[in-house]
């Protein structure tokens, strides 16, 4: 009798014990900056994408996830580090998360070089966009220099003929010049490469105001941009020449930061909170449910959360097998999801066609400023580097 | 010319902010023989504690005395916690202790305060700006930087020359052994120095805080420049201190302001830029090596 009773404890536990197996969540590594003054980007990204994990009950697809997240501290190093780590001893092989350009240029190689899958809610570089592009690399947000082919384009729409840029001096920041310029019609009035660790730009602001322009265009993501801005008001710029910006420069978070000073700051974007779709509201809902209405989400989070959904669609398509890189990459490239900025394809770099809009900060009904989206900039825009990626 | 003189004006600013720092960083180093990387948290304490204390008042008057307060006690918190299980020890021991320190803070105030960057407001009466330069509005909170931190170099001068800590401070730095066998309790006179240090930072903090971003890991982003001009100075020599600061400063706002420009001059716009800035977030190292070359001591040291 003892016996059979233990005989059905080990029969019983060795059953538990496959469906506990069998429904062994797939791992994502989330590698993201949750440190220094990006720190608040990453802290955006996470959420949101917890948040569309959180909305499926602990899935993705339908298929059990398990969000792993480390914090790159705003260092190449410690990404590739991470990432070796996550490959090797836990077994991760679907990666996602990094925010800047530079970490994702020492860390993304090692993983999809390694047979890993690269999902990118963030950075786009504009060198693995091109003849560098890889199967396993996918970007859900945008290549680099379309952020800001659109900043250059709606200057030119506002009819701006002179033009001031600054960027750091860094590849996002190389690729934002360019990508402004490649579509800017007008004069450049002057270009400056900032230092990613600087703080002060009163010698910068000096230079601007000396020069006269129309407008001014800037790439400062995070903190750096509400430092930036703020000392832009503070040199008395803000009101005299006009900011036309791409959305890194001009977020929730600086707008909190910043307050009245933003208000009039032309930027552009691929989505914001008040875009009117279904999949946005639901979005929007959820998010207000778990954050607070204090708390708006950067485009950063609806980055996060597309990549999410992006993710989950693979999942389901593949079924949950991410060893398969080739079954996972036939579901991903559907891009069978509801998109929160709307219309969303992949193009064959893998990198999205999406449509962009002109945003403008105005006062909101409470007397604190918000981004309002306006008219449309661009309709279902690629990559200028799709064309020389050959898979 | 006017925006020359507007530069000129920027890197002193900037370096009277270096200043700041570096005076703390050299005393505590110069006095005790301790290097304190954590230096740059205490900048961040006083920042945070500013800007936390407007943002619940909206009294810029109350921030001060908050962040000087956080800033200082913060120094005597860490001076009696860890620094002095320090004094006997070797530089390299107390690099590690200090940059623990400064993981755990960055780390406690994530914590506390989250990540977002907190911004204080320009108090109403500095907000504008005064047309110092003809022509050139120069924002009035800049000046006021300026005044107040030349006020403290000022006040730091006499406090050095003209009274009996200041005498045991000269004293203690280069005669330390003497100073303790006359009697005079070095400990007390340490832990004065460390909170004095931890004040200025906290200052600085404080006066950062409108300008930048206040948020965490902000004290590391100028500690490195803080060291530089530590370096130049001279080690324990606050007047080391103030020299080596404004060189920095207006080395590197000169060199940022004027480099790509004069690379222009003769070559194409991308290129001149690429290497304007490149030499000129080189430039303040260059010319601490070039110091270094022709006095290894730094301008001013003290034991020299």
């Amino acid at each position: 009798m003892r016996l059979t009773k233990f005989g059905l404890g080990m029969a019983l536990s060795a059953v538990l014990a496959t469906t506990a197996w069998a429904q062994q969540p797939v791992k994502i590594g989330l590698i993201t900056t949750l440190s220094g003054p990006g720190g608040y980007i990453g802290a955006d990204m996470r959420d949101a994408f917890q948040l569309a994990i959180d909305m499926e009950g602990g899935k993705l697809g339908g298929v059990p996830v398990q969000l792993v997240v480390e914090d790159d501290g705003f260092k190449p190093g410690q990404g590739k580090q991470i990432a070796d780590r996550m490959m090797k001893t836990d077994g991760i092989r679907l990666f996602t998360g990094i925010i800047f350009s530079n970490i994702a240029g020492a860390t993304v190689p090692d993983i999809v070089d390694g047979g890993g899958i690269y999902v990118s809610p963030n950075a786009g570089p504009s060198n693995f966009a091109g003849k560098e592009c890889h199967k396993n690399y996918y970007v859900v947000s945008w290549q680099n220099d379309t952020l800001h082919e659109s900043a250059g384009q709606n200057a030119n729409l506002l009819g701006f003929k002179k033009v001031f840029i600054l960027a750091p001096n860094y590849q996002a920041g190389k690729d934002a010049l360019a990508g402004f310029k490649r579509f800017f019609k007008g004069e450049i009035a002057g270009e400056i490469y900032t230092r990613l660790d600087q703080t002060d730009y009163a010698p910068e602001m000096a230079q601007i105001r000396a020069a006269k322009p129309d407008a001014v265009y800037h790439f400062h993501p995070g903190g750096l941009g509400i430092a930036f801005t703020r000392q832009y008001q503070q040199a008395g710029l803000l009101g005299t020449i006009p900011m036309v910006v791409a959305a890194p420069s001009v977020d929730a978070t600086l707008l909190k930061a910043v307050g009245d000073a933003a208000v009039g700051i032309n930027g552009t974007t691929h989505w914001n909170t008040d875009f009117d779709n279904p999949a946005n509201k639901k979005f929007m809902e959820a998010w207000t449910k778990k954050y607070g209405a204090d708390r708006l989400p950067t485009y950063y989070a609806g980055q996060g959360y597309d990549t999410a959904l992006a993710i989950g669609a693979a999942l389901k398509g593949s079924g949950g097998d991410v060893k398969d890189t080739e079954k996972f990459r036939q579901a991903m490239l559907k891009a069978d999801f509801q998109a929160v900025r709307g219309a969303f394809k992949f193009d064959k770099n893998q990198h999205p066609i999406q449509d962009w809009y002109a945003t403008k900060v105005e006062k909101g009904p409470d007397g604190k400023p918000v981004i309002k989206t306006g008219a449309k900039v661009f309709s279902m825009q690629g990559d200028v580097y799709a064309k020389d990626c050959k898979m | 010319m006017t925006l020359a003189l507007e530069q000129l004006l920027n890197g002193f600013q900037f370096g009277i902010m270096l200043f700041l720092l570096a005076a703390g960083l050299t005393l505590i180093f110069g006095i005790m023989n301790v290097i304190n990387l954590a230096h740059g948290c205490l900048y961040m304490i006083g920042a945070y504690a500013a800007a936390l204390v407007a943002a619940r008042t909206g009294s810029f008057l109350l921030a001060i005395p908050a962040g000087l307060v956080a800033a200082g006690m913060a120094g005597l918190i860490i001076e009696f916690l860890v620094i002095r299980k320090l004094y006997d020890r070797d530089h390299l021991q107390q690099v590690l202790a200090t940059f623990g320190l400064i993981l755990f803070i960055n780390e406690g105030v994530t914590m506390l305060f989250g990540r977002t960057p907190l911004f204080v407001s320009i108090p109403p009466a500095l907000s504008g700006s005064i047309e110092i330069i003809p022509g050139i509005p120069y924002p009035t909170y800049r000046i006021a930087i300026m005044v107040v931190g030349l006020l403290v170099a000022g006040g730091l001068y006499l406090l050095v020359n003209k009274t009996r800590i200041g005498m045991l401070v000269r004293a203690g730095s280069t005669h330390r052994e003497m100073v303790r066998a006359l009697g005079v309790d070095i400990r007390l006179l340490y832990t004065i120095v460390f909170a004095l240090g931890a004040l200025l930072a906290g200052l600085a903090g404080l006066m950062a805080g409108p300008l930048l971003a206040v948020q965490v890991g902000m004290g590391e982003q100028i500690l490195i420049l803080t060291f530089v001009v530590v370096v130049i100075g001279g080690l324990g020599s606050i007047r080391g201190a103030f020299y080596g600061a404004l060189i920095v400063g207006l080395t590197d706002t000169m060199l940022r302001a004027f480099l790509p420009g004069f690379f222009k001059t003769f070559m194409n716009a991308s290129e001149a830029d690429a290497l304007g800035a490149g030499l000129s977030s080189m430039g303040i190292y260059l010319v601490m090596a070039l110091v270094l070359l022709i006095r290894p001591q730094g301008l001013f040291h003290a034991q020299g």
